[in-house]
């Protein structure tokens, strides 16, 4: 699917970055977090972005959510308001699983019965159908996951105008436990064949980057820079590869 | 994935498993019980410890009377009706006083939380408003507006209107950051952003200070009612007080001052406790919801 898409030539990314820095503070006690990083993201292509601690992967994705402003460079994006799950589910705890959900659509202005409708429908997608009416605080953390993961949806869902539709992750799955987060890849993986949106994953787990990536970016740390990339798609043996990457890449911060 | 094993069928067994078992303890009856015993309790051995000292004789009549002898008075209220009346008074005032004062501490709470200079300018007096006894105003209201209800709701006002604004502006600072930031990425603005996400937020900590501006506001308007007394501001609890003062009757001022803690009492757990109990249910705070 995605292989047909690329080969349209008027198809544009979601996001492309251009040279991208970002930089804290100022003068001698300024942190460089992301320095010259150029990075682009194919309609429906799923892209892990791996380093240690300190490499600015976070950062970097609140540039591309709106949430912080690059220093240098620019970051062009074609898509929709991008969606973003971050670490924790932060669900809204006075809202139900569904007012969650609904959130987005209401600080958009969609009419009530169009985003009831809109809401059932992406909660059946994350597996939570008939659970609506619950409080965050009776689900379990893998369930508040998943809300925030429909949440995040609804948030791109509100502004459909045929652009290519973004969703960024940050460590989603790694306040989880083992077996929930193992559920939860696969469930990632299977929304995003059904949505064909694409996805731009924060991680510092090797493992985790190559079972749903299709492209693994290596960033370094202090500054943040694209290191190495590697197509991981049916190349399960990358994993000693990329750890070997980015334990060296680690490893030069020693000195 | 394992053949043998349904796609989908993982999760919910994992859902199934993690879901918070809520467990509701006794029957309606029992839970109501428990809660309405001990304070009835705790009122039955105050009152008998009262008998008991009265019954021993430690004080002349005129300085303890018998709790019959205060039963009484209430009674006679009750019966002649008049207590109708000293209800109307003072509470449709607190509620009026206080209603301004929500008005009022509303915008001046937002203002605090959300402009650095109005924080840093107003914040520490407004703080400092909050534990200046509001009974210290009466003087000067009655020489600005005379002895008239406006004196008496200047009173309340600069009682109430603090302690709303703080409990804001303190519901509004204990928002964990994560809220506003992922509602901005779901697309809030400025101002959906407080309406969605903030205010509702913050709700719980404005409740508290709610309650503490409700306790405020009758408080200031008893002592305004028991300073400022004249004809033309008819008779509520704070004047029914000063008036048994008056007439040297303890049992009177007994009356009074009972009347004036139950109706302190009772507007809290009928209104605020209930209240604050539903939202703090809702966000599975139950461990301090009493």
């Amino acid at each position: 699917m995605t292989a047909t898409i690329e080969t349209l030539p008027d198809v544009l990314s979601p996001v492309r970055f251009h040279q991208v820095g970002k930089t804290f503070g100022t003068g001698r006690k300024s942190v460089v977090a992301l320095d010259g990083v150029d990075l682009e993201v194919e309609p429906g292509e799923f892209v892990c972005l791996l380093g240690a601690s300190g490499c600015g992967k976070t950062t970097l994705l609140n540039l591309v959510a709106g949430l912080d402003q690059p220093t240098a460079g620019r970051i062009e994006l074609n898509s929709s308001r991008p969606a973003v799950v971050f670490q924790e589910p932060a669900l809204m705890p006075w809202l139900t699983a569904a007012g969650n959900v609904e959130l987005p659509l209401r600080m958009a202005g969609v009419p009530k019965s169009q985003r009831r409708a809109k809401a059932a429908e992406l909660l059946e997608l994350v597996r939570l159908a008939g659970l609506g009416d619950k409080r965050p605080h009776e689900l379990s953390g893998g369930m508040r996951q998943r809300v925030a993961l429909a949440r995040a949806l609804a948030s791109t869902a509100d502004s459909t105008d045929g652009k290519p539709a973004l969703l960024l992750m940050d460590e989603p799955f790694s306040a989880l436990d083992a077996i929930t987060r193992d559920v939860l890849q696969g469930e990632l993986l299977r929304i995003w064949r059904a949505t064909g949106t694409a996805i731009l994953f924060v991680t510092h787990d090797v493992r985790e980057a190559v079972r749903l990536g299709q492209r693994v970016v290596l960033l370094s740390s202090r500054p943040g820079r694209v290191v190495q990339e590697w197509d991981v798609e049916d190349a399960p043996g990358a994993v000693d590869e990329i750890n070997t990457a980015l334990r060296k890449v680690i490893s030069s911060h020693a000195a | 994935m394992p053949l043998d094993v349904q796609e989908g069928s993982v999760e919910a067994g994992l859902d199934a498993l993690d879901t918070p078992v809520n467990i509701t303890e006794g029957s309606r009856v029992r839970r109501i019980a428990a809660r309405v015993l001990p304070p009835i309790g705790a009122i039955v051995v105050l009152v008998a410890i009262w008998q008991a000292l009265w019954a021993a004789a430690f004080w002349p009549e005129f300085k303890l009377p018998a709790p019959a002898a205060v039963w009484s008075q209430i009674w006679q209220l009750v019966t002649s009706g008049d207590i109708a009346e000293l209800f109307w008074v003072s509470v449709h005032r607190a509620v009026i006083g206080f209603a301004i004062s929500l008005v009022i501490a509303v915008p001046l709470g937002l203002a605090i939380a959300n402009i650095t200079v109005v924080r840093r300018g107003i914040g520490p007096l407004v703080s400092g408003l909050q534990s200046l006894p509001s009974v210290a105003w009466v003087p000067a209201a009655i020489l600005w507006f005379g002895l008239n209800d406006r004196a008496i709701y200047w009173v309340v006002l600069l009682g109430a209107v603090p302690s709303i604004a703080n409990g804001l502006v303190s519901g509004l600072d204990q928002v964990p950051p994560i809220l506003p930031r992922v509602g901005k990425a779901l697309g809030a603005g400025r101002f959906g952003g407080i309406r969605y996400i903030l205010l509702p937020a913050a709700l719980p900590g404005f409740l508290g200070g709610l309650k503490q501006g409700w306790a405020f506001s009758w408080r200031s308007l008893m002592a305004a009612e028991l300073i400022a007394t004249s004809p033309e501001l008819g008779e509520g609890l704070g004047q029914y007080l000063h008036n048994g003062m008056s007439l040297s009757d303890i049992s009177m001022v007994f009356a009074g001052i009972v009347l004036i803690f139950v109706v302190g009492v009772g507007i809290e757990l009928l209104v605020f406790r209930p209240l604050e109990n539903t939202v703090l249910r809702a966000r599975g705070l139950t461990a301090s919801a009493r």
